[in-house]
């Protein structure tokens, strides 16, 4: 492994069944993330991925990739244009530090409105 | 630092949870609903020995579906921020440190603590205040297992736009008793002109009395529409939202010889000249109002 390694992209269609899923699958019941009328209400568009779901999905982009045996040590994540549903998001990452058994993975999620979530993965080999 | 500075400052370093336990303990059936939904498929999750995924540690803590707000600090500092105007959130930033994975069994507790709330900045969405928090998540035992440094806008929501722009509509004339059947003739695309029963006498604009007998009669006759322009003035400024500028403002002499004052259109001011002969066209502003404007005559050209 070398700083400047590529993790394989991953595409995430986001679809309304995804949004609402995960969202309850992590405990967040705020109606933007599940009742598209509310949503619009409070000035959204749409219904839009949590937070929660942000930082799972860029868990798993990373630990795919860096295997079972890793353990996750942080996740520092920035959040940005909203993940609404028929959008897809495509999470790439690179090798930006390696520091014994620890490696930083810095990570963009885009949609097609820009940046959803930027940020970095340590994980521990 | 003006005094209200002062109340948000009061709250840094205040917890605004206080240590609150997990309503359950970590557990595999919550830990497959959510791999299930993120689609993660890493076998420590769910195999043997099984773990939490580390980016599960927020969920297990969140107070669930119709939770009771429970009053205390942070209801209060979202109330001093909406005395401030800043109504809206939006979270920016998290930032998750992992002491320990946590296991079936590890009962979490989470407390938060006020780190810094930034005085108001200008922000994409509107002037905000941005407010750091520290989630500490503990085990059973009190021992630390992830701390989450939490980042959240407080803004003043920008005026929103309606969803569809509605146009301002054009001023309303004063329609009354006297002038109603001349409003109402317009949105028929009927240009009339009142005429004394008595004398005979045309006048506009319409009044009750006969300005050359006094008589109260009256009837209507129908105009050509056609005229010439006796005067007129191009509107500049100030600007109403209603109307296309530089505004052509016109007194229009009928061939029927009464004067209207009206708008000219398919014309600009630099071909506009006294005597010109002008015709009517209708302007349907909105469902409510017509009003008569008036063109110059097309040339027959040969």
């Amino acid at each position: 492994m070398n700083i400047g390694d590529v993790l394989p992209p991953l595409e995430i269609p986001l679809t309304r069944s995804l949004i609402v899923a995960t969202a309850i699958a992590s405990r967040d019941y705020q109606d933007v993330h599940h009742d598209p009328a509310l949503a619009q209400e409070r000035g959204s568009p749409d219904i839009f991925m949590n937070i929660l779901t942000t930082n799972g999905l860029v868990d798993r982009f990373v630990t795919s990739w860096a295997g079972p045996t890793a353990v996750v040590k942080r996740i520092r994540i920035r959040l940005g244009a909203p993940n609404h549903p028929g959008d897809t998001m495509t999470l790439t990452g690179s090798v930006s530090a390696i520091d014994d058994r620890r490696v930083t993975v810095d990570v963009v999620g885009t949609n097609q409105v820009g940046v959803h979530v930027s940020g970095l993965v340590e994980v521990e080999l | 630092m003006s005094a209200y500075d002062d109340r948000l400052a009061a709250f840094v370093g205040r917890p605004l949870v206080a240590l609150r336990p997990a309503a359950d303990p970590v557990n595999v059936p919550m830990i497959r609903h959510w791999v299930e939904a993120m689609g993660d498929t890493n076998p420590r999750y769910l195999g043997a020995s099984p773990v939490a995924p580390a980016s599960m540690m927020q969920a297990w803590t969140m107070r669930g579906f119709g939770a009771p707000v429970v009053a205390g600090g942070f209801d209060e500092l979202v109330a001093l921020l909406a005395e401030g105007g800043y109504t809206s959130v939006v979270a920016t930033d998290s930032d998750f440190e992992f002491v320990r994975e946590v296991v079936p069994g590890d009962h979490v507790s989470v407390e938060e603590v006020v780190e810094a709330i930034s005085p108001e900045k200008a922000t994409g969405l509107g002037a905000g205040r941005f407010v750091t928090t520290l989630k500490t998540y503990c085990d059973a035992a009190g021992s630390v297992v992830a701390t989450q440094r939490w980042r959240t806008l407080r803004f003043q929501p920008v005026a929103s736009s309606p969803v569809e722009p509605v146009e301002t509509p054009r001023p309303r004339p004063a329609v009354n008793l006297d002038n109603a059947f001349w409003f109402e003739a317009a949105r028929e695309h009927r240009l009339v002109v009142q005429r004394c029963l008595a004398c005979k006498t045309l006048r506009h604009p319409p009044g009750p009395a006969c300005p050359e007998c006094q008589s109260f009669d009256w009837d209507t006759v129908e105009a050509s529409g056609r005229g010439t322009l006796y005067s007129f003035v191009v509107a500049h400024h100030p600007r109403h939202p209603a109307f296309d500028y530089p505004l052509l403002i016109a007194v229009v002499e009928l061939d029927e010889g009464t004067r209207l004052i009206t708008n000219l259109t398919g014309v600009t001011a630099d071909a506009l000249s006294i005597g010109m002969p002008l015709e009517v066209e209708w302007l349907d502003a909105d469902p409510e109002l017509t009003l008569p404007v008036f063109r110059p005559v097309a040339t027959l050209e040969h």
